[in-house]
């Protein structure tokens, strides 16, 4: 039940030499190169071969490390998929993702590539992004899609134009939006990410954007400025009760196995899978902080 | 492969380095560098120029390199995305592998 953390995605623009060749040292949970919305038409092949020699060449240690290509009714999809895919080093982010249709298109075609260049078939994971208020209605079926998917994303700049508003600082217009997201992310399996906050130097509205999609239950949350991820993993970091509260659950749940006891109980209360399942997650946060254990509970 | 018309790719920002390729007159690779690091690097820079063109087929150019620091994974990159311009190509970027 060990999972990667993406409490941050760091957006890097896929041809800038300097920020691509830096980003792995701002301790985000993930970098995301982008090919697209960042890169004039005129300079898509170019970003395209930097990235590509970037992640052939350069160590970014444990980041994960995503890329963010060109639409696939575009005529770049293809070129950036054959040049990421193809270094088995990234996960894919398909933008305007509209239906369960146009992540099954991305990986068959992500299939075909691993194939010719060696890579084990369905090692390369796919993270959807949902822009549309029709890509959030079928979010329930773009989230069950696949195998390769691994999450999906709420861009929330392109969405809220499409529902013909704005992206406010206090988000009620993403209220549904969000939870749609978020409801078919649980119910798959997945991670769910909420979008970025798009104004860098407003950083109290980066923290009650941040506690709001924590509290939801969001996974993370994209940002586009390295300033960013000390606030957004200050606000998921789990406070010292509750890691102390989520090590005694651990403890009794580790005890009661060892024992062979079905019922788990901690200080009279009835220790049950929600709250085990809670407790993991807060020591795992707690883990990425750089304290506390990560834990892996045997299913 | 022949280079028939200038062409540029790149830019002057810092880690970056701006490469213009134009037509050769037979005397092989001809390179002009100006960097900031030509002291220590020069010739290292000079061997990745010569060896991604020649991986590229192009054996006859000549090459300016303007270098801001660039990493050697920005330089080839560069450089392949010069030579795809000149080829008039989007590029299918596993050819060359």
């Amino acid at each position: 039940m060990s999972r990667r953390l993406r409490r941050t995605m760091l957006f890097v623009p896929g041809n800038n030499p300097g920020m691509v060749k830096d980003a792995g040292i701002y301790g985000a949970d993930s970098i995301m190169f982008d090919l697209e919305d960042a890169i004039s038409l005129a300079e898509k092949d170019a970003a395209r071969f930097l990235i590509r020699e970037a992640l052939t060449s350069l160590s970014f240690g444990q980041t994960e490390i995503i890329v963010r290509i060109n639409g696939l009714d575009t005529k770049f999809a293809l070129l950036d998929l054959e040049a990421v895919v193809s270094t088995g080093k990234a996960t894919i982010r398909l933008p305007k993702t509209e239906t369960a249709d146009d992540v099954l298109a991305c990986a068959e075609q992500i299939a075909l590539i691993e194939k010719a260049h060696g890579i084990e078939i369905g090692s390369t994971k796919i993270i959807a992004a949902i822009e549309s208020a029709r890509g959030v209605l079928n979010a329930p079926a773009i989230a069950v899609s696949h195998p390769r998917l691994s999450a999906i994303a709420l861009a929330a700049e392109d969405y809220t134009a499409d529902l013909k508003t704005s992206h406010t600082r206090e988000g009620s217009e993403l209220y549904f939006g969000r939870c749609m997201i978020l409801h078919a992310a649980r119910s798959a399996g997945i991670d769910a990410i909420d979008s970025i906050f798009a104004d860098v130097n407003d950083e109290e509205g980066l923290r009650n954007e941040t506690k709001l999609i924590r509290q939801l239950g969001f996974d993370g949350k994209s940002c586009i400025n390295p300033r960013q991820i000390r606030t957004i993993h200050e606000i998921f970091a789990p406070s010292q009760d509750e890691i102390r509260h989520a090590e005694a659950v651990i403890n009794a749940y580790e005890d009661a196995l060892q024992h062979g006891s079905g019922l788990i109980s901690l200080n009279g209360k009835l220790v049950d899978r929600p709250v085990v399942l809670r407790a993991q997650r807060t020591l795992n946060f707690a883990k990425a902080m750089g304290f506390g254990r990560e834990v892996n509970l045997d299913e | 492969m022949k280079i028939e018309t200038p062409v540029v790719a790149g830019t002057l920002e810092s880690s970056d380095v701006m490469i213009t390729l134009e037509p050769g007159t037979g005397g092989g690779i001809e390179i002009d560098l100006n960097s900031t690091v030509e002291k220590q690097f020069g010739c290292a820079i000079k061997k990745v120029i010569v060896e991604t063109l020649t991986e590229l087929g192009v054996t006859d150019t000549k090459v300016t390199a303007v270098d801001r620091g660039a990493l050697d994974c920005t330089l080839r990159a560069r450089l392949k995305t010069a030579v795809f311009r000149a080829a008039g190509q989007e590029g299918s970027l596993c050819q060359e592998d």
